[in-house]
């Protein structure tokens, strides 16, 4: 199964992902290559496997709410591509 | 003062700093000197922290007169560019953080600096640390040294070329699914990939959060276990680090193998391999066996052919949810259109690379409505059955022994245009880390002057079995010992 034009538009939308016409006939294609791969998988037998999202055994620790040193307003607004005073510019978010 | 500095291991080093036959300085311009002669050729460093290394190494010298200084002290460290040195340009390889300087050191590197190692520079790698050649850095490529038209695998490439050439004594690298292990197999230097969570991956650019470890890349096995003494152990900044004690890894250097029970999968001696690889690491397992191992050539771990999917699923669905942070407003490359969308669309088409784009839509599909279970869901699954199949083997054996890929360094530009034929050379490798495993290449022959390694797997945290396997066998052979002729 081919991925459709749409498609791959679609998935670059939901990424934020800006593509040329050339990105598109080449993702098509990639990518269906890649999917098709893929579908050995599901030979495998999967009934009542839990799913692994992380390889160690880990339990939440909590601790205490105490203030800490942290970095300064100035470190953190050193590699701002646009800055105004002590906060990040952005374009408009509703026009 | 010995003429070799730029060969001598840390354990070398350290004693000649200890009994000031050398000092700190010393050792850091001839590494300098030998990084402006190489550096045209082998292209490994994205920057060269000169001056820091300078200071760092005075500073060094002023302390190794007294007694209790680290193994470290004074050596110089290369780290991998994806890696957060505060103050010093930390890009990934990618445009979009081509000129980012962290306000903030990672843990492993204020670890590195707390034991007073000289910070030589940062390393190139496949943008993000996607890749297994370094032909993904959007900023040049890194040649192998040991032969100038191939490629010193990836990602962690620029810092195992580094070692390979004597333009540092240790580099850091990170794995998510063989970029450490991979590269110090393709140029013949020791790479470790330890246990999930036993290095802290604070202030490491997250690409695949449930596979990526930080590891060290040496010339010796001795040297891999300093290393580790200084990186491992908990930190409370990484939440998936673990709450263990570290071990003196260096406790459980001992040629003597005698009841070591090792097994070899049949599923990692790959269809499509090359014959040289396949000969050359059953001769290195008959060393093993040689050692007083006990070898079992006939394991079987039947869900491996399926690692290669689960893999290229999880990892990209990962990526695709990390790499969402870089919209062109706090740092990095921003482009500036007039509306918000464009402007966060057109940052990230000009701002990433061809490969990161596709692990993005890749991961960005399996993980979209309609997908999720057949793909996402599937693959956590199966990486379930996995990591199960590793559980049962490591109840009959100490370790796993495997070649650490399939072939010796291709040539570059071979691969570059076909992605599933680049995957392909990490087939042995990332099964490791969708276990979450501990696993080490070391060099273990060459064909036709070309690096083969020999990984080394264990049971979670059981990176001392793996040190003991590996430096009995380092001790057995010579193949470390060879150096490029650059």
């Amino acid at each position: 199964m081919k991925l459709s034009r749409e498609e791959v538009l679609h998935i670059a939308r939901l990424a934020r992902l800006g593509l040329t016409e050339e990105d598109v006939d080449k993702f098509r294609e990639q990518l269906s290559n890649i999917l098709e791969n893929f579908d050995i998988l599901q030979q495998v037998d999967t009934t009542d496997v839990p799913p692994t999202a992380q390889s160690i055994v880990l339990q939440d620790v909590m601790r205490n709410d105490e203030v800490t040193p942290s970095l300064t307003a100035e470190d953190i607004l050193a590699n701002a591509p646009r800055r105004e005073g002590d906060c990040f510019r952005v374009r408009a978010v509703l026009e | 003062m010995p003429d070799n500095l730029t060969e001598l291991t840390i354990h070398e080093a350290h004693k000649l700093l200890k009994s000031r036959q050398l000092s700190s300085v010393e050792l850091t311009r001839a590494y300098l000197e030998r990084i402006s002669r190489v550096e045209p050729e082998v292209h490994a460093f994205v920057t060269i922290t000169d001056e820091l290394a300078l200071k760092q190494a005075e500073a060094a010298d002023r302390l190794l007169e007294h007694d209790g200084v680290s193994p470290l002290a004074g050596i110089p460290v290369l780290i991998k560019d994806v890696i957060c040195t505060r103050g010093v340009r930390t890009t990934c390889s990618s445009k979009i953080l081509e000129n980012l300087v962290p306000p903030y050191d990672a843990t492993v590197v204020e670890k590195l600096k707390a034991c007073q190692a000289v910070i030589i520079g940062k390393a190139n790698m496949d943008e993000f640390a996607m890749g297994s050649s370094t032909e993904n850095s959007a900023l040049f490529i890194t040649h192998n040294p040991w032969d100038l038209s191939r490629v010193p695998g990836g990602s962690s490439g620029g810092s195992a070329a580094a070692v390979a050439a004597g333009e540092t004594v240790f580099a850091l690298g990170s794995d998510t699914g063989g970029s450490i292990r991979q590269p110090a197999g393709f140029c013949s230097v020791v790479g470790l990939k330890p246990t999930y969570g036993r290095v802290s991956r604070y202030g490491l650019v997250a690409f695949a959060s449930s596979l990526d470890q930080i590891g060290p890349l040496t010339r010796d096995v001795a040297d891999c276990a300093l290393v580790m003494n200084a990186l491992a152990g908990y930190d409370r900044r990484d939440s998936t680090s673990a709450p263990r004690p570290v071990p003196d890894y260096t406790q459980c250097l001992d040629a003597d193998l005698s009841g070591t029970r090792i097994g070899v999968p049949k599923e990692y001696f790959v269809e499509g391999m090359q014959a040289e690889v396949a000969t050359a690491i059953k001769a290195a397992i008959g060393q093993l066996e040689r050692l007083g191992a006990e070898i079992d050539w006939e394991v079987s771990l039947p869900h491996t052919p399926y690692a290669l999917a689960v893999y290229y699923i999880i990892a990209p669905s990962e990526a695709s949810a990390n790499l969402a942070r870089y919209d062109g407003v706090k740092y990095g490359f921003s482009y500036q259109a007039p509306s918000m969308w464009e402007s966060m669309e057109k940052t990230r088409q000009y701002g990433f690379g061809a490969e990161v784009k596709r692990r993005i839509m890749l991961g960005t599909y399996a993980l979209s409505a309609g997908y999720y279970d057949a793909y996402y869901l599937k693959a956590q699954k199966v990486r379930t059955l996995i990591r199960r199949e590793f559980d049962q083997a490591f109840e009959k054996y100490d370790a796993l022994v495997t070649p650490t890929s399939p072939t010796v360094p291709f040539k570059i530009g071979e691969k570059v245009d076909d992605p599933l034929q680049m995957y392909l050379s990490d087939v042995c490798t990332l099964p490791i880390n969708i276990a979450g495993l501990p696993a080490i290449s070391i060099p273990a022959g060459f064909a036709d002057g070309l690096p083969i390694g020999m990984q080394i797997i264990s049971k979670p945290f059981g990176e001392e079995t793996i040190l003991k396997i590996a430096h009995a066998y380092e001790q057995a052979t010579e193949w470390h010992k060879r150096r490029p002729e650059i």
